[in-house]
């Protein structure tokens, strides 16, 4: 068809790690901006209204305490990540396995779902005392990662189910005329139909591990871990020192996220959204 | 031998009648239109066919088998109104889907792909996303995928429907040639009149409620079908003959049924 001139034609998008971080610099200027001007009034307020250091200290004042103490934070804040990592690998994992179970078998599917979403309103945090009992006393990794685990698995269940029951009915009657079985239907269609779903899931998941590993530690923990260290400072008034400590959890916390985006954007490339 | 054979098929979905005392038999090669308004049955009665829903009543034979064995023989390519193409898959890939599922080796794979994307001319875009691609390009892939297994049996259901019409007359004659190259039996739906005549050897005339068959058009177009053809006097007679069925078809729907029976007999 020599005649016609294909129409519409966007190149494919291509590009290196650089493009898929995002943007140039200048698209990250306004968020910049916000930033810079949210600590710079919380600074200014502070000295001006002359809040009490142990309500809230001054950005400068945290910033400095972490400096000060930044070895001891960062190793704390990695054993903490480690915890957390470890919790969010084991519940996401195992939510999507098992959403791929109830996706299939669609009669156990409905069967638990049920107690799955009641179980999903349960304030799981409140049994970070108890687990730690569970687990060596609450002195090693593993009650940390169970209950940072209990928590990923929710969200990754429910998103990942969504997204392998959402799919377009003639995505599925095309499979159907070509008598592909139930694991060319999962392979090819509906796991890659709930890659969207399932990001969105872990995303949320991330989030929750790092909180799951900390709170859990303020309820007994290694002399090293974060959360430990965090209400130790605070029980002695370090309170400035404690916000540092928080401040180490939301820089580990906030790079696990990162690192999900990031996965997340390489592996939906070919979403039109994702590569304008 | 017929490719398809139908006899007393209906369907229902619920408490309306979508086809009724369907009977029809479509020999090979043929290249076969249904037409009819819109609501008369002719996607239901194409699913039927190519086994994507049961009937009701009546016995569907394609190729001497069941519709549903001649679908896991995979004898079916189906197009269907959208393309239906997965975004997460390149063009090529959408177009080896069948044969991945149908477990042909990689290699082979790969060379039918290109051979397919060539017939309808997109070579070029093996990488490319569906979404890249203007809706006549999109289409095209969606019947490179339907024919890439060399399926007995072509359905296609309004496949040019959506498109404008110089685009959809540019594709009539890209699927005609298609159809002359891979020697398969085509069912295809359609609301335009000049389309059906102008692709067919046969149109199949259909009136709603029930979704019956009022008339089978012979079209004695001489074959290759051409740019010219649509000025032909003849082209314009089987025109007119097809609407004239039509009218025909909705005229009996307004009367009273007993008019209808003795049409029947
Ligand atoms: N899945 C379905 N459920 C209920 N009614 C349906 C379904 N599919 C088709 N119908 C009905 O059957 C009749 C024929 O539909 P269809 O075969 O799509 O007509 P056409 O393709 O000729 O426009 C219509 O009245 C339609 O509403
Ligand atoms: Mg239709």
């Amino acid at each position: 068809m020599s005649s016609t001139a294909p129409v519409a034609v966007q190149p494919v998008p291509r590009g290196g790690l650089g493009k898929l971080v995002g943007h140039r610099l200048i698209d990250w200027l306004p968020a910049v901006i916000v930033l810079v001007g949210i600590v710079g009034l919380w600074q200014g307020l502070i000295v001006w209204l002359d809040v009490q250091q142990f309500l809230l200290p001054k950005p400068t004042a945290i910033a400095s305490a972490f400096w000060t103490d930044k070895q001891e934070l960062l190793h704390a804040g990695w054993y903490t990540f480690q915890e957390a990592l470890g919790g969010f690998a084991l519940g996401s994992g195992t939510a999507i396995v098992l959403a791929v179970v109830l996706a299939r078998w669609r009669r156990l599917g409905a069967a638990l779902m049920p107690y799955f979403i009641a179980a999903n309103a349960i304030p799981i945090i409140a049994f970070a005392p108890i687990t730690n009992q569970w687990f060596d006393g609450g002195l090693t990794k593993s009650s940390k990662i169970v209950i940072a685990a209990i928590l990923c698995f929710f969200p990754v269940l429910v998103n990942t189910l969504r997204g392998l029951t959402s799919v377009r009915p003639q995505d599925l009657e095309l499979m159907r005329s070509y008598a592909g079985g139930q694991t060319a239907i999962f392979r090819r269609v509906r796991i890659p139909n709930a890659l969207p779903f399932i990001f969105t899931g872990l995303k949320v998941a991330t989030v929750l591990a790092m909180i799951g590993a900390v709170v859990g530690e303020y309820f007994g923990g290694a002399l090293n871990a974060l959360g430990v260290l965090i209400l130790a400072r605070s029980r002695i008034f370090l309170f400035t020192q404690a916000w540092a400590g928080v401040f180490v959890a939301c820089l580990f916390g906030l790079g696990l996220y990162i690192a999900v985006a990031l996965v997340e954007r390489i592996a939906l490339r070919w979403m039109p959204s994702t590569s304008e | 031998m017929n490719v398809v054979e139908i006899s007393g098929v209906s369907k229902r979905f619920g408490s309306t009648t979508a086809v009724e005392g369907i009977e029809l038999e479509i020999g090979e090669r043929e290249f076969v239109s249904l037409i009819g308004p819109s609501g008369c049955g002719k996607s239901t009665l194409l699913r039927i066919i190519g086994d994507l829903i049961e009937p009701s009543g009546g016995k569907v034979v394609v190729n001497r088998k069941t519709a549903r064995q001649a679908r896991k023989d995979r004898d079916y390519g189906i197009v269907f109104q959208d393309p239906v193409l997965y975004d997460w898959r390149t063009v090529a890939k959408n177009v080896a889907l069948p044969l991945e599922i149908a477990r042909w080796p990689r290699q082979k794979r790969k060379v039918r792909v290109q051979k397919m994307l060539e017939l309808v001319e997109l070579t070029g875009f093996e990488n490319h996303r569906p979404w890249q691609l203007s809706g006549g390009m999109q289409q095209r892939v969606s019947i490179a995928r339907a024919l890439s297994f060399d399926p007995a049996l072509l359905l296609m259901d309004e496949p040019f429907g959506a498109l404008d019409e110089m685009t959809r007359e540019r594709l009539n004659m890209e699927l005609l040639r298609i159809w002359a190259a891979s020697g398969s039996t085509v069912v295809f739906v359609t609301h335009s009149i000049s389309e059906a005549v102008f692709l067919s050897t046969q149109v199949v005339v259909m009136s709603p409620r029930p979704g019956r068959i009022s008339e089978v058009v012979p079209i004695d177009l001489k074959q290759p079908r051409t740019a010219t053809t649509r000025e032909e006097p003849r082209f314009f007679e089987l025109v007119t003959q097809v609407r004239e069925a039509l009218h025909l078809g909705h005229d009996l729907e307004r009367a009273a049924p007993v008019i209808t029976q003795q049409a029947e007999a």
